[in-house]
C-alpha cells in the first residue's frame, strides 16, 4: 500500500481496486497488497458497526426495562432544536453522497466542496447537540433528574462520542482531498468514512424515535 | 511453496519500535503473553492469601500489617480485605489472564502465520489494543493503592454493593470507580482486538486456505473474537451506567429504600439491580467461552499432532465451535436462577443450557476419537492437552447439575459453584495455555522447552488442581457457603475445616510448582535444545517457516495451501504427515 505515486493512481485516472467480497483464501482475491487491505477495511468497519450496534442495543434494552420496571419514569421535555439537528445530520449524509457521486463522475473540485460542506454540517450537528444540552440544563433537567433524562444524556453522549470519531474521519479525508492526496488507499478511507457516517445518521433517527415514542 | 516471490519486509531497527511500540503481531503476542504471566502470578498470590486466611483466620502475620496497615491491623486480615482479595483475584484472572493470553497472546502470534498472512489486518490498531490493555491493568492494580483499597463486590460487581459508594465498605469508594474504569478501558481494547482478528481471518487468508482448511485454532480465535465483540460492547454499556449511578446520582441499578450501614439512602430510587445482572451476564456467559474456546483449539491441534492422526470429525468440530458460540448468548439467565425469575424463564434457560452440552460432548467425543488407535507421543504439550480434556469433562459434568434450577437453588451460594467454574473456566483454560506454550515455544524462540521439568511441572499441576478443586464439590454438597472469609465460627462447618486445610496445602504446593514452569520458560529461552523449523512434524503453516519466523513471516514468499490442516498418517504418503503447503500430488484423501 505505497503512498508514493498516488497521484498517478489518482481517482480520476485509475479506478479504485474493486471491492472483492469473496473469501480471500479461494484465490478470489490476493491475500496481500491494497486489494486485501481494502477488503479488510470493509470487514473491520462492519465489525465496528456491529460493536456499536451492540452498545446501543444494550442501552436500549436497559431503557425499555428501566422504564417498564418502576413507576418513577416521567417523560422529559425535549428541546425542539433536536429536530433542527436531525435535519442538519440528514442533510450532511445527502451532501456526503453528492460528494461521492462527484468523485465517481471525476469532478474533484466538486467532491472537495461537497465533502467540506458535509463535514461542516457534521460539526454543526455536534454544536446543535451541545445547545440542546445547555437548554436542558437551563430548564433544570439534569442527568439524575429522572431516568428519562438519564437515558437522554447517556444516549446522546454515546452518539456524540461516535460522531466525534466520524467527524475526525471526515476532516482527515477533507484535508487529504484539499492536499490532492486521494490515491486508491484514500478511496477506501472515503468509502469507510461515508458508510460509518450514514450509520450514525440512521442511529440518530432511531434514537429520536426512541426519545419521542418511549422517552 | 511455489508462489511468486515478493520482496520481503524488514523489521524496524530502533529498540522502542521493535520491542515496545511494535507493530509486529509476533512481538505484540509475546507482550500479551507476559502481561498475562504477570497477571496470573498476581492473581495466584491473592488466592494463596485467601486460602491462608480461610484456615488461619486469627493468626497474625506481621507483613500483612505492613502491606495493609488498616485492613490488616495487627497482622490479621479483616473480612473486607478478604473480599477485596477475592474481587481482584477473580477480575485479574478472568480479564487479564483468561481473556488475554489464549486469544490476544497466542492468537496474535500464531493466527497470521497459520493463515499465511504477513501480519494482522490493522497493525497499528493491534499495537493500540495491547497498550490499552496495559493501561487497563495499571488502572486495575491502582485500585489496591487508593484510599479504602480494592473493591469488595466480586468480579461480577453486583449493585447495590457496587453502586452505592463508600458507605457500603472500604474499597467501594475510589477502588470500585477504578475497577469500572479499568473494565471499560479493557472493553475498548478487546473491541479493537476483535476487529483485527475477524478482518484478518476473513480477508487475509493465503491462496488455497479455504475456511474448511483453517486449523481449528483459527476457528476458535475467530469465534472468540465474535463473542468478545458482542459481549464486551454490552459490558461497556453496563459499566457506563454503573459509573453514572456512582458518580452522577442516577438510578439505573439502585432501588429506593436502601438502608446501608444504618443510613437511609434517599438519593436513589426506582433502579433495578437485576438489570445489571442481565446486562452483566449477557456478557459474562459468553466470556466463559472466550476463556475456553481457544484452549479447545490448541487442544485439538496438539492432540492431532501428537496422536499422529487427523482430527476426528473436523467439520463436526467446526460446527460445534459455532454452535457453542451461538448458544453461549442464549443462556445468561442460568446465572440468575436465584434472582426470583419466572420459573418458566428459568426452565427455558435451563433447557438451552443443556443444549450446550451437545456440542461440548461432540468435541469431547471427537478428541477421544482422535486419540483412538493413535501413535501417541507423550510430550509435555500433549500431556497438558490431555489434562485439558480431563478438566473440561470434570468441570462440564458439574455444570449439568448447576444448570438445573432446582439443584442450583441449593448449590448456588456454595463451594460447588466455585469448584465448577475453577475446573472448567480456570484450570482447563490454563492447561490450554500450558499446552500452547510447550507446543509453540520452539516456534517463537527456536529452542525446545525442557521435557523433564515440563513433566514434573505437569504432574504437580494436574494432581494439584484436582486436589484443590475436587473437594470444593463435596464442600458444596455439605452446604459450605462461598464468599465467607472464615468458617471457624460456624458450628455446622467445623467438621469441614480439615478439608479446607487440605485444599490450602494443595494450593501452596501447586503454586510453588509453577515456579518450575517459570524457570523452564526462561532457562529454555537461553539454554534450551535447538529446535528445527518443524520439531513436532506438524502440518500447519507456522511450521513451514524458520523458528523464530522472519519479520514478515514468510520472507516475502506467498504460501499456497493445497491440503487440510490435519493430514497425518495418510496411507501411501512417504511421511506420516502432509504439510498444508505440500504440492497437491501426494494423496490428499485417506
Amino acid at each position: 500500500m505505497s503512498m508514493a505515486g498516488s497521484l498517478t493512481h489518482d481517482v480520476i485516472k485509475g479506478p479504485p481496486p474493486p471491492i472483492d467480497r469473496g473469501w480471500g483464501g479461494d484465490g478470489s482475491g490476493p491475500p496481500f497488497g491494497p486489494g486485501a487491505n481494502r477488503r479488510a477495511s470493509f470487514t473491520g468497519l462492519f465489525v465496528l458497526l456491529a460493536a456499536s450496534t451492540m452498545v446501543f442495543a444494550a442501552f436500549s434494552s436497559a431503557f425499555v426495562v428501566r422504564r417498564g420496571l418502576s413507576d418513577d419514569w416521567a417523560s422529559m421535555p425535549k428541546p425542539p432544536i433536536l429536530f433542527v439537528n436531525t435535519v442538519v445530520l440528514l442533510a450532511s449524509s445527502v451532501v456526503l453522497d453528492l460528494s461521492r457521486r462527484s468523485l465517481k463522475a471525476g469532478d474533484r473540485s466538486k467532491f472537495n466542496l461537497w465533502w467540506t460542506v458535509a463535514s461542516a454540517l457534521g460539526v454543526l450537528f455536534l454544536a446543535g447537540q451541545a445547545v440542546a444540552w445547555l437548554q436542558l440544563k437551563a430548564a433544570g433537567v439534569y442527568v439524575s433528574s429522572n431516568p428519562s433524562s438519564s437515558f437522554f444524556y447517556v444516549l446522546t453522549a454515546a452518539h456524540a462520542f461516535h460522531l466525534l470519531g466520524g467527524v475526525s474521519a471526515l476532516l482527515y479525508v477533507d484535508v487529504q482531498a484539499w492536499r490532492l492526496r486521494l490515491g486508491p488507499a484514500k478511496r477506501t478511507a472515503i468509502d469507510v468514512t461515508a458508510i460509518f457516517w450514514h450509520f450514525l445518521d440512521g442511529l440518530w433517527v432511531y434514537l429520536m424515535l426512541l426519545f419521542y415514542v418511549w422517552g | 511453496m511455489s508462489a511468486p516471490v515478493a520482496h520481503a519486509h524488514h523489521a524496524p531497527q530502533g529498540w522502542i519500535r521493535k520491542y515496545v511500540f511494535s507493530l509486529d503481531h509476533k512481538v505484540i503476542g509475546i507482550q500479551y503473553y507476559f502481561l498475562g504471566l504477570f497477571s496470573v502470578f498476581l492473581g495466584m498470590s491473592l488466592s494463596l492469601l485467601m486460602r491462608f486466611h480461610m484456615v488461619n483466620p486469627n493468626v497474625s502475620v506481621s507483613w500483612f500489617a505492613t502491606l495493609w496497615p488498616k485492613a490488616a491491623a495487627g497482622g490479621v486480615m479483616t473480612p473486607e480485605l478478604y473480599l477485596s482479595l477475592m474481587t481482584m483475584h477473580g477480575t485479574i484472572m478472568v480479564f487479564f489472564v483468561l481473556t488475554t493470553v489464549p486469544q490476544s497472546g497466542f492468537g496474535n502470534y500464531i493466527l497470521p502465520i497459520q493463515i499465511g498472512a504477513e501480519d494482522m489486518a490493522f497493525p497499528v490498531l493491534n499495537m493500540m489494543s495491547f497498550w490499552t490493555t496495559f493501561i487497563a491493568l495499571v488502572v486495575m492494580v491502582a485500585a489496591f493503592f487508593v484510599q479504602g483499597g480494592a473493591p469488595l463486590s466480586g468480579w461480577t460487581a453486583y449493585p447495590p454493593l457496587s453502586g452505592a459508594g463508600s458507605l457500603t465498605g472500604p474499597g467501594e469508594g475510589m477502588g470500585q470507580n477504578l475497577w469500572i474504569i479499568s473494565i471499560a478501558i479493557f472493553c475498548g481494547a478487546s473491541l479493537m482486538g476483535a476487529i483485527n482478528f475477524i478482518a484478518t481471518t476473513v480477508d487475509l487468508r493465503c491462496k488455497g486456505m479455504t475456511m474448511m482448511r483453517l486449523p481449528l485454532t483459527c476457528w476458535t480465535w475467530l469465534v472468540t473474537a465474535i463473542l468478545g465483540l458482542l459481549g464486551f460492547a454490552v459490558l461497556l454499556s453496563a459499566g457506563v451506567l454503573l459509573l453514572l449511578d456512582r458518580t452522577l446520582g442516577t438510578s439505573f441499578f439502585l432501588p429506593a429504600g436502601m438502608m446501608i450501614s444504618d443510613t437511609i439512602i434517599t438519593a436513589h430510587k426506582g433502579g433495578s439491580p437485576l438489570l445489571w445482572q442481565h446486562l452483566f451476564w449477557f456478557f459474562g456467559h459468553p466470556e466463559v467461552y472466550i476463556a475456553i474456546l481457544p484452549g479447545m483449539g490448541v487442544t485439538s491441534q496438539v492432540l492431532s499432532t501428537f496422536a499422529r492422526k487427523p482430527i476426528f470429525g473436523y467439520k463436526a468440530m467446526v460446527y460445534a465451535i459455532l454452535s457453542i458460540g451461538f448458544l453461549g448468548f442464549l443462556v445468561w439467565g442460568h446465572h440468575m436462577f436465584m434472582s426470583g425469575m419466572n420459573p418458566y424463564s428459568a426452565m427455558a434457560f435451563s433447557i438451552l443450557t443443556m443444549c450446550i452440552g451437545v456440542p461440548s460432548a461432540i468435541k469431547t467425543f471427537n478428541w477421544v476419537g482422535t486419540l483412538w488407535n493413535g501413535k501417541i507421543h507423550f510430550d509435555t504439550a500433549m500431556m497438558f492437552a490431555l489434562g485439558f480434556v480431563s478438566l473440561f469433562v470434570t468441570g462440564g459434568v458439574s455444570g449439568i447439575f448447576l444448570g438445573q434450577p432446582a439443584l442450583d437453588l441449593y448449590f448456588h451460594d456454595t463451594y460447588f459453584v466455585v469448584g465448577h467454574f475453577h475446573m472448567i473456566m480456570g484450570v482447563a483454560a490454563i492447561f490450554g495455555m500450558f499446552a500452547g506454550t510447550f507446543y509453540w515455544f520452539p516456534k517463537a524462540t527456536g529452542r525446545l522447552m525442557n521435557e523433564t521439568l515440563g513433566k514434573i511441572h505437569f504432574y504437580f499441576t494436574f494432581i494439584g488442581v484436582y486436589a484443590i478443586f475436587t473437594p470444593m464439590h463435596y464442600l458444596g454438597l455439605a452446604g459450605n457457603p462461598r464468599r465467607y472469609s472464615a468458617f471457624t465460627d460456624v458450628e455446622y462447618l467445623a467438621g469441614l475445616i480439615p478439608v479446607h486445610q487440605f485444599m490450602s496445602w494443595a494450593a501452596y504446593i501447586t503454586a510453588a510448582a509453577q515456579i518450575i514452569f517459570v524457570i523452564n520458560l526462561f532457562w529454555s529461552m537461553k539454554k534450551g535444545a535447538q529446535a528445527s523449523a518443524n520439531p513436532w512434524n506438524a502440518t500447519t503453516l507456522e511450521w513451514t517457516v524458520p523458528s523464530p519466523p522472519p519479520f514478515d513471516n514468510f520472507a516475502g514468499v506467498h504460501p499456497v495451501v493445497n491440503h487440510g490442516p490435519y493430514e497425518y498418517s495418510v496411507p501411501g504418503a512417504p511421511k506420516d504427515f502432509i504439510m498444508q503447503t505440500d504440492p497437491p500430488g501426494v494423496p490428499s484423501e485417506h
